[in-house]
């Protein structure tokens, strides 16, 4: 068998991978199911990839189902994933009815049977009727409901409650539930490609061919052309900067098909940029996965202005990469950025721009915070640390059957 | 007078002990309870009415989540009031609390109580302050895997300690002292028991540490500097 866990030695923190097995070790055959909507695209199966062989690694016999639907269905669940991150939406019965139905489809069409079953995100949460006896099953929650629409909630909560446990991201995205609610932070793979080490060669050679010079300072923020994201924030506060200080903004990030307001907020951040030869719009499809690694490592500073945010892996993925962070204050991102230590959290265009001329004055203050930001992201949003917690609840959950 | 003997050190302290340190690692599963507060009248309320898992998760488990980063203060109802309640001065009076001056969680709590319930008094206007951060309650469940590290000599424990995942510190020093064995952690223990290498001073020493306010790299560190001084000593 490869050594998977082996490789991940080198990279976290002291005796992490003993103790993975160490506890692997008293889930030893155990079999664990993971079931969710897609195997490619989105953060949840690029984690389940990672995650599968790890679990399996350890003893932990491990299947991973898809459901599928029909377009019904998918536009029933994008709606409930909008509502239950609280915008507002209209849900016809015909939506509904698809969801069950297509739910109810799946519990023939997958095999179910597992000790544990991991069901992750709305899609496929109505399974639970299908729960065989003496199996524990969990509802793992990869997105925020602390806000959602009561109707759309209400409809989920009944097939919610009658899970074993419910794991959320965050405290403040837990829900009243009648059961378990564990927490269990996101995480990154540092050997992915989007994170592992690149030579200075290689990052040149993805910049050049990005168009992107490396004669200035680079500011940079990755992600999707969205208004919680604030790329116009971002654009105002680059301003400010570029006033005093010289510098490139590269805002680096694509547009879904399925998304119509991507194209809107894109028109306006252009609208905002005008003919600017130092900022960079860059449209990159989900798989460019080296480009944003290259882009991460050539950034002097990265900034993730959400204004409303779930985990912000984005930033996660820069502090690994030893780079101070200046974030929107809020979300997942005040967990990450320790305020002057791991980075700066702030709350509008004045106070990025503000961070960033100060990052830009005192060198030897962002090689202070890059380097803590890398330990605190080793220590705490590695894959290795996600595999544990898993673990954990695993054990959690067989004691209290016990 | 020999060295040991103006240590403090029992003469016949022997190399080996007789029954070896195992160390055990362990791991924090977090469980949110759906207990929130907004203001510090609501915080005092929870303090007063959650399970003491939860305080000592407030109070302890800051040791093993920030062991490279502390944050402002080492427990949770601390920091919260500070930055999100703006009160500083009550930020203050918790974050000076030790927590290893207490022999239990309860006892902490009560002591907690009693200085919010006390300010809170003295400054009735902080009863009308809504943060908008919530401060949301959660417990933890410990889970413990033993390691295949067994210390029989003091330098087999040194290196154990310099080598260990951090998990195990916090177990030996934080749990054992407050959870299992209290007043004592287990590092201390067994390097003062009779069965293990029966050398109360530097348990004395290391004990003491634990009360440093140190995060768990700093108790390390300074751990393993007291055995290299002992094992110097004894060389000499």
């Amino acid at each position: 068998m490869t050594d998977m866990l082996g490789q991940y030695e080198a990279v976290t923190p002291a005796g992490t991978v003993e103790f993975l097995r160490q506890l692997g070790r008293r889930l030893e055959g155990t079999r664990l199911l993971h079931v969710n909507s897609t195997r490619y695209g989105g953060g949840v199966a690029e984690m389940l990839h990672r995650l599968v062989p790890l679990f399996e690694e350890l003893g932990i016999r491990t299947r991973w189902e898809i459901m599928t639907g029909s377009d019904l269905f998918y536009q029933a669940t994008k709606s409930f994933h909008n509502a239950l991150q609280g915008t507002s939406q209209r849900i016809s019965k015909a939506l509904l009815d698809a969801y069950v139905e297509t739910n109810r489809d799946n519990i023939e069409r997958l095999d179910l049977d597992a000790d544990v079953a991991m069901i992750h995100d709305p899609q496929p949460a109505a399974l639970i009727d299908a729960r065989p006896p003496g199996a524990r099953w969990l509802w793992r929650c990869h997105i925020d409901v602390s806000t959602p629409q009561s109707a759309v909630w209400q409809f989920l909560r009944p097939y919610v409650s009658r899970y074993d446990a419910a794991v959320f991201s965050l405290p403040k995205f837990a829900r009243r539930l009648p059961v378990p609610q564990f927490i269990v932070y996101p995480s990154i793979d540092p050997l992915s490609d989007k994170n592992r080490e690149l030579s200075i060669e290689q990052v040149d050679t993805i910049l050049e061919k990005l168009g992107i010079p490396s004669d200035k300072p680079i500011l940079l923020q990755v992600s999707r052309f969205d208004r919680f994201k604030d790329p116009v924030g971002v654009v105002e506060a680059y301003r400010l900067v570029k006033q005093s200080h010289d510098c490139r903004l590269v805002l680096a990030g694509g547009t879904a098909a399925d998304d119509p307001e991507g194209a809107v907020v894109l028109a306006e951040v252009q609208e905002a940029v005008g003919t600017d030869p130092d900022v960079h719009l860059l449209l990159l499809p989900p798989t460019a996965n080296l480009e944003i690694n290259a882009l991460q490592r050539a950034a002097t500073i990265v900034i993730q202005k959400s204004v409303r945010e779930g985990f912000g892996l984005t930033v996660t993925e820069a502090m690994w990469k030893g780079k101070p962070v200046i974030g929107g204050d809020t979300g997942g991102i005040t967990v990450q950025l320790m305020h002057g230590y791991t980075g700066y959290t702030v709350n509008s265009p004045a106070g990025t721009a503000f961070y960033i001329k100060r990052l830009l004055n005192e060198p030897e203050r962002m090689e202070i915070i890059g380097r803590q930001a890398k330990e605190f992201a080793r220590n705490r949003f590695l894959i290795t640390r996600h595999l544990q917690d898993y673990l954990g609840i695993m054990i959690q959950l067989a004691r209290r059957t016990a | 007078m020999t060295n040991a003997a103006a240590s403090g050190q029992s003469t016949v302290a022997p190399d080996r002990a007789a029954r070896p340190f195992q160390f055990v690692s362990c791991m924090e599963l977090r469980e949110v309870l759906g207990k929130r507060a907004m203001d510090e009248a609501r915080l005092l309320e929870l303090i007063e009415e959650v399970s003491t898992d939860s305080i000592y998760y407030h109070t302890h488990s800051c040791y093993l989540r920030h062991a490279y980063a502390q944050s402002l203060y080492p427990n949770d109802f601390a920091t919260w009031v500070a930055i999100h309640a703006h009160d500083r001065v009550l930020g203050e009076k918790l974050g000076v609390l030790d927590p290893f001056a207490y022999r239990s969680p309860e006892e902490l709590r009560q002591d907690i109580i009693t200085i919010m319930d006390d300010h809170l008094n003295r400054n009735p206007a902080r009863y009308r302050y809504t943060t908008g951060e919530p401060f949301d309650f959660v417990r933890s469940h410990v889970i413990e895997a033993p390691l295949n590290r067994h210390s029989w000599t003091l330098a087999e424990f040194r290196d154990a300690v310099q080598e260990v995942e951090v998990g195990a510190l916090y177990n030996h020093l934080c749990e054992a002292r407050m959870r299992k064995t209290p007043g004592f952690d287990d590092f201390s223990y067994w390097i003062a028991a009779k069965d293990g290498l029966q050398r109360p001073e530097l348990a004395g020493q290391v004990e003491r540490v634990v009360r440093l306010g140190l995060n768990l790299e700093g108790m390390r560190a300074r751990i393993v500097g007291l055995c290299d001084e002992e094992l110097r000593r004894k060389r000499s």
